[in-house]
């Protein structure tokens, strides 16, 4: 909402300074937005008399001038315009000035051999107009050294203010004005809002079909009237707020809504077809608009102002040509209306029509004042056109807008902190429009103007943001609920996972929660084996249109992207969101992450230090992300039934029992060649919410810190090296489970250090060395008992799963 | 029988003349070995009348101890030697890099919500969670926000194609499905669900239909809400004050409270930190001269709306309470110094190891945050 010092001063009688009145504005809820100070940046350009003109000796075209300036005699200038001549008034600037149509800082300079010390600027240099034929010729009376701001009206301050959508009393000039005098910025000042006596009867009659879309239609009939150009005054106000003046007729409506905050409109009376007739429109009708725009369907349900013969505009929202006024026309129908805020918000939206009156109504005017404006709208016509007034045409009666709220003035300080004795809340709400009954609990109406205030926080709001939120005082909250831990156990796994990744050297990332339907397609695969996406209505674009089902598609093009970018040897990890369901349950928290190319860079210390990552790398990714949520990863088992998007033969599934923890492997060949990656890469997905709570958090009251008791063996352990010959597609984990399986009292721990295939290992075969910790508990253990212990271990591979000693 | 004394001089000369350890250890045998001299000369003692083994006993004894001590002695020094001869040739190229690891970071905006969680836990706040995917009840109607609010429009809110099975809101019966348009919407699941007084915190991805320089299609909110039967705009201002302040780690940053409009508060009240210009940027805080302070919009607040502790089944005649909340991108750019919203999402591994954070560097109550 823009408008100008001056503008604010028709309304406010202050002696309040610009800044006094920037900053309550902002302090008010009327947050200033902008501040143009014109008179600032024109200051440098002032009015100067050429003295002399002379031809230019190396140029036809230019002359050099002898100006007298406000500061000196004479000052050479070269000057191509030619309308320069001697005795003429115009603005200069010196050097050193910046000149805003040129986007130059004047320099002293040689023009064609001669010194220029300045310039006489045209109104286009100066952003004011196209002209540019030659520079600005000014009245000869006026004095040298008059800023130039003054001379065209330029030294009013433009004020910019954010208006929250609640405060539609503010789209007005005078609610502005009535806001800053209730905060003590001076005084509202009178305006006359009496009737103005009509010597005819209207011929154009008005009839309301339409009640709920408008209760109220007033209109005059103005004949005579001359549609001349505003006086100049009025035209600088618009024109300093970016409106252009067109006519009298025309920057009165303008006027109006800005000033008043009462949009209205004027026909011209002689071309509209008998009477006027307000009903909902219906699909298929059509409006040629004052917006230069036609619209061929305006739908059903808009609220349609019409003559006898057609629609002639959309009320609230946009006129129509068919009867706008125009320059030659002499007698004017003036309607000012009153339109329901849902409805002229409904039409706006489906039309895309953004229109000052559209910008009023559907925050909601004030009903009342549809009286007052058409009055005081009437006179600015008979000051500006002349002409001869009707009588007023009224239909249908202002809404119901009157409620009564009641409050107890302690409400301030229960709710906001602050004492405020109840007189001075009284004086705040009534500078504010609110009428005031009762005494202790008091029956409170706001204004008319006031939609927005229903409830007794309404009315605090008022008192405080007149008093000012910088009076609130100040009080912590800090608390005492030190048992509690701040994180809920789900965020405590995501926080602990994310360490634990990054540790393991992934650099950790947020990509989209979505991601494109073609990316999607191959993860989106549900139990079922069906895909089963969740798609957005309305994308941005159809490369995030579908909610992602699984982390791992946006980390693999984040992998291709630094691929491009010439990284190929990357770890991206995210832990966060992917979609099952469109449900609140269907929603899972996952820790993924891949790594693409090799795990480091190459080393002088060993061949071996980089390698290609595999699907260990990621195995050993999901392990730690699960351990670090505390769940016994080293105990899940492994089963080979990852998701479709791995490698079928080179990934698996961590679980316990039917619960997935996590699936690790390499990607499938096709998804990397759909995704267009040249680096092997391998990933992971962690369900961090499939991890089971450790009991003692389960339940607050035997919350425990306590770790399980931890017997140090007094005892030194023992290691036995074993290999053996096994069928190649026997897995490590069977093998492992033979040996411990003995006994898990004294076998502690069994390590495979070594796979062998080829030269002396039978084809078919593979041998596995190992190497088994015995932990001796109470008493060492002899030669023999270690031999017995050997022995069973061998016969149990034997038995289990066929493996041979290796001699 | 060689005299004693000549033997001592003759073996003391050799030992100091020993410049090897091998040297050493011959004149070691020579001297103390089973056919050594000074050996040979004990062995003489047997022959000897008691008188005589006694006195000549205890010289030789003296001679042996002596001879073994300076052995000894000059092995001490002749080890020293060796090994300093040893370690002279025993040079490796210290500047050679070390075996590469991988180092990974954590996300500024990971950052930023652990920030949270210590500074609101701090002064006993907990976490509450809610889903992405919401309904137009906990999205917009609990909120207050009235039928006709443009934020319900298409090109704000991204809504989704409903499949078939979606389970009704309770209270609205809305199957239609929303991307969160910001956290509040688990303010709401959680008074709906739990019982006053609360003092929570929630944050966490929200998305709007926008996307150019400084708005992204997702992006990340906090939202802090405190309900009891005695929390005033006070309250809210000592809070947000003190988050403030913590968050940027700046005591005495100025924090100015606006009125302001938003369908779920009322007061409502934006809230603006100090900076002032430096150089060619800005830098948050209290400016030295007040004709130089600025200010920035950071976050929005206000007094919980009757209608939506009503709507989330609390009784607003005994319970009040404050909410504010926030941006997490303006923020940590403006804490960090982070200049473009969009690098954020671009996984650019540069960027990441750049402005992220060291996994085993977490904010904690002992550094700050």
């Amino acid at each position: 909402m823009k408008f100008t010092l001056n503008w604010l001063k028709r309304h406010l009688d202050t002696n309040a300074s610009l800044e006094e009145i920037c900053d309550k504005l902002t302090a008010i809820g009327l947050e200033l937005e902008d501040l143009e100070d014109r008179a600032k940046s024109f200051a440098p350009f002032t009015v100067a008399e050429i003295i002399t003109a002379n031809p230019h000796p190396n140029a036809d075209k230019l002359k050099v001038l002898s100006v007298k300036t406000k500061d000196s005699d004479s000052v050479q200038v070269v000057c191509g315009a030619p309308n320069a001549k001697a005795g003429m008034k115009g603005i200069f600037a010196s050097e050193g000035t910046y000149i805003p149509g040129l986007e130059v800082t004047l320099k002293k300079t040689k023009i064609r051999g001669i010194e220029s010390n300045g310039m006489m600027v045209s109104e286009r240099e100066m952003c004011l107009s196209d002209e540019h034929e030659g520079i600005i010729e000014l009245d000869n009376n006026i004095e040298i050294g008059t800023p130039m701001a003054q001379i065209f009206g330029l030294d009013d301050p433009i004020i910019d203010i954010a208006l929250t959508p609640n405060r539609a009393d503010c789209a007005g000039v005078r609610g502005i004005a009535r806001d800053l005098a209730a905060a003590g910025l001076g005084n509202l000042r009178a305006q006359d809002e009496s009737a103005v006596t009509g010597s005819f009867k209207s011929s154009i009659n008005v009839k309301i079909e339409d009640k709920d879309g408008c209760p109220l239609f007033l209109g005059r009939t103005i004949k005579g009237v001359k549609n001349v150009q505003s006086p100049k005054w009025f035209q600088q106000l618009l024109k300093a707020i970016g409106l252009r003046p067109i006519s009298a007729l025309v920057d009165i409506t303008n006027f109006m809504s800005i000033d008043q905050c009462r949009p209205l409109h004027v026909y011209d009376a002689d071309k509209i077809n008998g009477n006027i007739t307000v009903r909902e429109t219906k699909s298929g009708e059509k409006l040629e608009a004052l917006n230069d725009k036609t619209y061929e369907d305006v739908g059903n349900g808009s609220i349609g102002i019409y003559d006898d013969n057609n629609l002639i505009g959309l009320g609230g929202v946009i006129g129509g040509v068919s009867t706008g006024s125009e320059k030659e026309t002499t007698n004017v129908f003036l309607e000012t209306a009153y339109f329901k805020p849902e409805r002229i918000a409904r039409t706006g939206r489906d039309l895309s029509i953004e229109s000052d009156a559209r910008y009023r109504f559907e925050r909601g005017i004030d009903p009342e004042f549809t009286f007052a404006g058409m009055e005081i709208a009437t006179r600015l016509i008979l000051e500006f056109c002349g002409g001869e007034v009707s009588e007023v045409v009224q239909a249908g009666k202002v809404p119901d807008w009157k409620h009564n709220i009641e409050y107890d003035t302690n409400y301030v300080k229960q709710l906001i902190g602050i004492n405020i004795e109840q007189a001075q809340q009284k004086t705040i709400l009534e500078a504010l429009g609110f009428n005031i009954s009762g005494n202790k609990i008091l029956s409170i109406t706001p204004p008319p103007w006031r939609g927005d205030v229903f409830g007794k926080a309404d009315i605090t709001e008022e008192i405080i943001r007149i008093i000012g939120f910088d009076k609130i005082p100040s009080r912590s909250v800090y608390g005492s609920n030190t048992g509690t831990p701040a994180e809920t156990p789900l965020l405590t796994k995501l926080r602990k996972a994310r360490n634990a990744l990054t540790a393991r050297g992934l650099n950790e990332c947020v990509t989209w929660s979505f991601l494109g339907h073609e990316q999607a397609q191959a993860f989106s695969i549900n139990d079922n084996k069906k895909l089963a996406a969740i798609t957005i209505q309305n994308p941005i674009s159809s490369e995030i249109d579908v909610m992602r089902p699984s982390i791992l598609p946006n980390l693999i093009q984040a992998a291709t992207q630094n691929e491009t970018r010439g990284y190929n040897d990357v770890a991206l990890c995210e832990v966060g969101p992917v979609f099952e369901s469109v449900n609140p349950e269907g929603q899972k928290i996952m820790a993924a992450g891949i790594r693409a190319g090799r795990n480091t860079a190459r080393h002088w210390s060993d061949k071996n230090t980089s390698r290609a990552v595999d699907i260990y790398d990621a195995k050993a990714d999901a392990i730690a992300a699960l351990e670090a949520c505390g769940a016994p990863a080293t105990n899940a088992q492994i089963t080979r039934d990852a998701p479709d998007y791995f490698h079928p033969g080179r990934s698996g599934t961590l679980r316990l029992g039917s619960n997935v923890l996590a699936y690790f492997g390499e990607l499938h060949p096709e998804i990397i060649e759909q995704m267009n990656i040249k680096t092997p890469i391998i990933g992971f997905e962690v369900f961090l919410q499939n991890i089971p709570e450790s009991k003692k958090t389960e339940s607050k009251k035997k919350a425990s810190t306590e770790k399980k008791y931890l017997k140090l063996e007094p005892l030194q352990p023992i290691e036995r090296d074993f290999a053996f010959l096994v069928d190649e597609n026997i897995e490590a984990s069977n093998l492992l489970r033979a040996v411990i399986s003995i006994d898990k009292n004294l076998i502690k721990d069994a390590q495979i250090f070594d796979i062998y295939q080829g030269k002396g290992v039978e084809d078919g075969k593979k041998s596995i060395a190992l190497n088994v910790i015995i932990q001796p508990k109470d008493q060492t253990l002899t030669d023999k008992d270690i031999e017995v212990l050997s022995q069973k271990i061998i016969a149990n591979v034997e038995k289990k799963i066929g493996g041979k000693l290796r001699g | 029988m060689t005299n004693i004394n000549t033997l001592k001089t003759e073996l003391t000369t050799q030992i100091e003349a020993a410049n090897d350890l091998q040297a050493l250890d011959d004149i070691r045998i020579s001297a103390l070995g089973k056919k050594g001299r000074v050996t040979a000369l004990m062995k003489t003692l047997g022959s000897m009348t008691p008188e005589e083994r006694k006195t000549k006993g205890q010289e030789l004894n003296v001679l042996k101890n002596e001879i073994t001590n300076q052995l000894k002695k000059q092995e001490k020094v002749l080890k020293k030697v060796e090994m300093e001869e040893r370690l002279a040739t025993e040079q490796l190229d210290i500047t050679l890099s070390i075996r590469p690891e991988r180092k990974g970071h954590i996300h500024p905006i990971s950052q930023t919500m652990d920030e949270l969680v210590t500074i609101f836990g701090a002064m006993g706040f907990t976490v509450a969670e809610g889903p992405d995917i919401e309904d137009d009840w906990h999205n917009f109607t609990a909120l207050n926000f009235p039928p006709g609010h443009p934020a319900r429009e298409m090109q704000d809110t991204f809504f989704l194609n409903n499949p078939a099975k979606v389970e009704p809101e309770q209270k609205s019966g809305d199957t239609r499905k929303l991307l969160r348009t910001h956290t509040s919407s688990v303010q709401i699941r959680h008074m709906e669900n739990n019982e006053p007084p609360f003092k929570t915190i929630c944050f966490g991805r929200t998305y709007r239909s926008d996307w150019d320089m400084t708005h992204t299609p997702m992006f990340h909110q906090m939202e802090c809400i405190c309900v009891d039967k005695d929390i005033t705009m006070a309250h809210l201002k000592g809070c947000l004050t003190d988050f403030v302040r913590a968050f940027f780690k700046i005591d005495d940053l100025p924090v100015r409270f606006r009125p302001s409009f938003f369908p779920f508060v009322e007061p409502g009240a934006e809230v603006d930190i100090g900076y002032f210009k430096k150089g060619e940027g800005i830098k948050l805080g209290l400016a030295d001269n007040p004709n130089d302070q600025k200010w920035m919009e950071i976050l929005g607040a206000g007094m919980v709306h009757c209608n939506v502790l009503t709507n989330c089944g609390v009784n607003p005649e005994i319970y009040q309470g404050f909410a504010f909340g926030m941006g997490l991108e303006r923020a940590t750019m403006l804490k960090y110094g982070i200049s473009d919203l969009r690098t954020f999402f671009d996984s650019d591994t540069r960027w990441l190891d750049h402005y992220g954070f060291d996994p085993f560097d977490r904010p904690n109550s002992a550094t700050g945050q």
